[in-house]
């Protein structure tokens, strides 16, 4: 069924991660129109992360499956999923919302569920810009062959970036941990794993002040922070672990968001604007997981109804 | 062969074929990694959008993939998957190693393919 020249809906799901996926599986059951979209491709980060181990009924898969199987599930219950979805504008003010996307049109619905995720935090340096994909990479699966018997940087101190770290000595000659403190964030047990593989060196404080090349990355250059000293460390790749910050620049100032960025809701997942929810990574949380995120868009998507529900009997209440 | 839905490439002939019938198109050489999917995503939303531009995928580890896409001078440099070429009269126009974005792509359909 083509849907996408529908205009009226009765939730829009912004963002089609687990979150937002959850959601519309639970909105279609509930026969809800429901339209998700996304800016990028559906899955969020799930469709990132290579393997997925602690989702539980689900051994071991990637995450492109499971996203796969989670809008397979959605589409089954009436859901029109959208990817590459641009919203050029919303307003989330009214009783009814509009949601502006580009190439597609005009959207309205009275319920906006924003599921908006996360996107890798960069370090902002113009030099990480031009050598992306020149030997700076955000993904060791991916990229790790290319780096067979080089030297190569991860930069990071959780558990991704050491985890990754020790994932990349299959390939590489050595790898040098960089991170900006003295104590890493990760689990012990990432820590006890990294340290001894001989492959594994570690350089502590240090800021990440630029990458130099000439077209491909040769070298990272950073400050070591006790000291104040630069420290060259010849790299041919370098690879970014260095967290996720919440997808919501463009709420500022539609919804209430906290210091961090992250979008402020209740126990409910409400809003502080009626009708507007919030789910997954983007919203003011401490533990961010698939399984967090389905069980923030079960939980938005059943506030969602109850709305809906109380909206449709204030409307007859006021008819009769 | 590359679970997406849009048309491979699967020999050097094909690639060939494209290159000297003056062909627009762009071609994602990839796997179906956590990079690459995205971009495959991306060139399908946009297929619709762009009619006189032809949409392929070649898979990374193929033979064809080594024959051609990995062996232009303009992928040299990259070390990030997928690999993107985009073909028009007769010769590469833009390249580029990584996940992009969908307004990345359009940018260079809007300005190289045009």
């Amino acid at each position: 069924m083509d849907t996408h020249d529908r205009s009226e809906w009765d939730v829009i799901v912004i963002g089609a991660g687990a979150a937002g996926l959850t959601a519309g599986i639970y909105l279609g059951r509930a026969r809800q129109k429901t339209l998700i979209l996304d800016h990028a491709t559906v899955g969020g980060q799930m469709i990132l992360t290579y393997a997925v181990a602690n989702y539980p009924g689900v051994l071991e898969a990637s995450g492109a499956s499971i996203v796969h199987t989670m809008r397979q599930q959605a589409e089954a219950v009436g859901c029109t999923v959208m990817g590459n979805a641009d919203v050029l504008r919303v307003d989330l003010r009214g009783d009814t919302k509009i949601v502006e996307v580009d190439d597609e049109g005009t959207f309205t619905a009275p319920v906006v569920i924003l599921a908006t995720g996360g996107i890798p935090r960069r370090l902002g340096l113009d030099s990480e810009e031009a050598f992306q994909a020149r030997g700076i990479s955000y993904c060791a699966t991916c990229d790790g062959d290319f780096f067979t018997d080089q030297d190569i940087v991860v930069i990071g101190g959780g558990n991704s970036a050491l985890e990754e770290a020790v994932s990349l000595t299959k390939y590489a000659s050595s790898v040098t941990v960089i991170h900006e403190f003295e104590e890493f964030q990760a689990q012990p047990w990432a820590v006890e794993e990294a340290r001894k593989n001989p492959k594994v060196r570690f350089l502590m404080a240090q800021e990440v002040v630029e990458f130099v090349g000439d077209g491909t990355l040769a070298a990272v250059v950073t400050r070591d922070k006790r000291s104040d000293e630069l420290v060259r460390t010849e790299a041919n790749g370098a690879f970014l672990f260095i967290g996720y910050v919440p997808n919501t620049r463009w709420l500022e100032g539609v919804v209430a968001l906290n210091s961090r960025g992250e979008i402020v809701a209740d126990e409910d997942l409400r809003t502080d604007v009626p009708g507007v929810f919030a789910a997954g990574d983007a919203r003011a949380k401490r533990y961010r997981q698939i399984t967090t995120a389905v069980a923030d868009g079960t939980v938005a998507a059943l506030s969602a109804i109850a709305y809906l529900t109380e909206r449709a009997r204030g409307a007859v209440d006021s008819a009769a | 062969m590359l679970q997406t839905n849009l048309k491979h490439v699967q020999s050097t002939a094909e690639f060939n074929a494209l290159l000297s019938g003056g062909e627009k198109a762009a071609i994602v050489c990839g796997r179906m990694g956590p990079m690459c999917i995205p971009v495959y995503g991306v060139m399908e939303t946009l297929e619709s959008k762009y009619p006189d531009v032809k949409f392929f995928d070649m898979e990374f580890d193929a033979p064809v993939a080594r024959e051609t896409v990995r062996a232009l001078p303009d992928v040299q440099s990259f070390y990030g998957l997928p690999f993107t070429v985009y073909l028009k009269d007769g010769k590469v126009v833009a390249a580029t190693g990584g996940i992009q974005s969908k307004a990345q792509v359009k940018d260079i359909l809007d300005g190289k393919l045009s």
